[in-house]
């Protein structure tokens, strides 16, 4: 198996997609020659050349809705939105048009498009940049939405993205794009809504989304230490999200505490965490601790910046207050 | 041309400003290659004739939009190097005590309403300030800068049919660098960006934005007109930036050429142009024009220091000012 980068299996992914399916093609903006500002599609130009590597204006809105229109009518379009937070902008195309065609239509017409964007703060970007919206768009009924936490999961993910008949916003840490991973060499899908056990663990369940994964992975190590044995959960897609995994898993364990990078309020982490109490309330010996952005915008000054996204510390630090009954109330 | 003592006095201003950006920039750049600067940052380098030009037309409480490429805004309309550099460090004396960074500069005291990080996102602001001062009864202007990337924003349609409608007092300002990231202007923007304007009604301009006096002229004549309500104005500007598309785009030839970019820095510069001016009108020698510069490059060193060694906001100011106080 090959360790290759999360913007390597990104590239793989649209590759193998674009040479199974003449349907499929990526539009957005520098992602020809430039191949992104992040070098994600690097290279597919040369193999399937302007038509189908589309290189736009600055015209987000404009294009989306192009996409939406490609898909009604045959063809499958990968949609590069540069930065995640630039979803505001596209939101009427997505959430009013493509999120609701199928159901509109009743069930006559269909929008298989993906768009592919990024989350994740502490690249000091600041406000503008480096926002993880993706609770905004699981909001809305009809859209899919994927998480990837590695190279592997991001390739899979992807592929499987492509061949939904849905769309499907999958959102990649911008942060990870050089982490690598094993990836097998032979073809492979991962399915939706199947959430996947990292590490498993009696005393307590960490629930980690996208890179906030390794941060539950790394907080489990600290845990491990003081004798906390913690089960780790990446739930690959919030919609849909695999409640059973999660369900099975708290049961076990007792307690929860779910971390994601996007702000804490009415969020992804708000989410997850009421379908834990509403659906293994008896079984629970702790509150479901919620660890999400701060609710602030992302600040550009460093020693700000650094506050408001969980780390491993901070996780750990939750888990053992939950575990030793030092917490009984939610934070 | 004719040389009395106030032109003589604002051509060496204009010089002087120009070249507050270049060393303001020059810096910056060294900030970022020492590793000392946190994040990217847009150098506007090449295109100092442009804000210095427009802003020089302005008086303190006209109003502008800067952008992603804003530093050369935000001293053009009265910005010191201590809040700049500081900003740029995200120390807690920079403009926006650290919080907004190189891409989110605001300097309300000289009428800047900020940079913005999302291309086109001030086309609504500027033109809202413009809508303010006509309610006011008030005859300041706002000027709003963008790229000609920003021209495919559908956001600066909808403004512009609003602005022409209701003659507010605003000029749109176009930086046409030729250039939007790592794509050529022809690429993505189809038929002419002038007639698009003219489409509303705008009287729209096309000024060689490396010559300071042409753009101050012109600048100067529209700011006039619009006070007396006969805005909206559009103009637009051809530049160069000198730098990459940000200070991390050093390999840059698959889309321009090194010879492209020597020709614009060697023949088309716009502090040289005006100094050359300067001197052949007898306004100033070339050693009066190197003192200009090192006294500048002083200041900015000094500045770069201050700013090194500025503190950073305290932990607690993470949540303050996601709401005012009521
Ligand atoms: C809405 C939006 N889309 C894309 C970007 C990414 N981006 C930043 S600057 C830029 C190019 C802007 O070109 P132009 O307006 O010509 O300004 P220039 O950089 O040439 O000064 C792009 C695409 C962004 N910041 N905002």
């Amino acid at each position: 198996m090959p360790e290759i980068t999360l913007s390597q299996a990104v590239n793989q992914a649209i590759a193998e997609e674009m040479r199974r399916d003449s349907n499929v093609f990526l539009i957005g903006e520098d992602v020809a020659e430039a191949g992104t500002p992040f070098k994600v599609t690097s290279g597919l130009v040369e193999e399937f050349s302007t038509e189908r590597v589309i290189d736009t204006p600055i015209s987000e809105p404009g294009f989306m809705g192009l996409a939406v229109g490609a898909a009604m009518t045959g063809s499958r379009p990968i949609v590069d939105l540069m930065f995640g937070d630039f979803l505001f902008l596209v939101m009427d195309q997505l959430c009013n048009q493509a999120a609701k065609i199928h159901y509109m239509s009743g069930g006559k017409l269909n929008v298989p498009l993906v768009l592919r964007t990024n989350l994740g703060a502490t690249r000091r970007s600041a406000a503008q940049h480096s926002q993880s919206l993706h609770a905004l768009v699981a909001h809305v009924p009809g859209l899919k939405v994927a998480m990837p936490s590695s190279a592997y999961e991001a390739k899979g993910l992807l592929k499987t993205a492509i061949r939904d008949n849905n769309p499907v916003v999958i959102f990649e840490d911008k942060l990870m794009y050089q982490d690598k991973a094993f990836v097998p060499d032979e073809e492979y899908l991962l399915p939706f809504g199947e959430a996947a056990i990292l590490k498993e663990g009696r005393d307590v369940t960490l629930i980690g989304t996208s890179s906030m994964r390794q941060v539950c992975e790394r907080a489990a190590i600290l845990l491990d230490k003081d004798g906390i044995n913690a089960e780790v959960i990446d739930p690959r897609t919030i919609v849909p999200l695999d409640e059973n995994t999660i369900l099975n898993s708290v049961k076990k364990t007792s307690r929860a505490v779910v971390v994601d990078e996007g702000h804490q309020n009415f969020g992804t982490t708000a989410e997850i965490a009421s379908r834990i109490s509403e659906k293994a309330f008896y079984y629970l010996d702790a509150p479901v601790i919620r660890m999400g952005a701060m609710d602030v915008p992302i600040p550009f000054s460093p020693v700000l910046e650094d506050l408001t996204v969980p780390t491993a510390e901070r996780v750990a630090e939750n888990a053992r207050k939950i575990v030793s009954g030092e917490l009984v109330h939610a934070l | 041309m004719k040389k009395n003592k106030h032109n003589t006095e604002f051509y060496l201003r204009l010089y002087k400003q120009m070249t507050k950006i270049r060393v303001f920039e020059d810096n910056a750049n060294q900030l970022y290659l020492d590793a000392k600067m946190p994040g990217l940052t847009h150098m506007y380098s090449g295109e100092e004739a442009v804000a210095v030009g427009i802003c020089e037309a302005l008086r303190i409480s006209d109003k502008i939009t800067s952008t992603h490429r804003g530093h050369g805004h935000c001293m053009a309309k009265g910005a010191n190097f201590n809040q700049m550099f500081c900003e740029l460090l995200g120390k807690v004396e920079g403009y926006c005590r650290g919080k907004g960074g190189s891409m989110h500069i605001a300097d309300q005291a000289n009428g800047n309403l900020g940079a913005n990080a999302i291309v086109g996102g001030s086309m609504g602001i500027a033109t809202g300030s413009a809508l303010r001062a006509k309610l006011q009864k008030s005859d300041d202007v706002t000027v709003c800068f963008f790229g000609d990337g920003a021209t495919a924003q559908g956001l600066m349609y909808e403004v512009m049919n609003m602005a022409a409608l209701w003659q507010l007092p605003i000029i749109y300002a176009c930086e046409n660098n030729g250039y939007s990231e790592y794509t050529t202007t022809e690429e993505i923007a189809a038929g002419s960006i002038l007639e698009r304007a003219r489409a509303f009604g705008i009287e729209a301009f096309n000024v060689d934005g490396q010559d300071v006096i042409a753009v101050n002229k012109l600048a100067s004549d529209l700011v006039e007109k619009a006070r007396k309500g006969k805005g909206p104005f559009f103009i637009e500007l051809m530049t160069y930036r000198y730098h990459g598309h940000h200070v991390g785009d050093i390999n840059r030839t698959y889309y321009r050429s090194k010879k492209e970019e020597l020709d614009w820095k060697n023949n088309r510069d716009p502090i040289q142009i005006l100094g050359s001016f300067l001197e052949s009108e007898g306004i100033a020698s070339d050693a009066e024009l190197m003192e200009i510069h090192s006294t500048i490059s002083r200041e900015a060193k000094d500045a770069v220091d201050y700013a090194l060694n500025a503190a950073y906001p305290d932990t607690s100011e993470v949540d303050l000012h996601v709401f005012q106080e009521v």
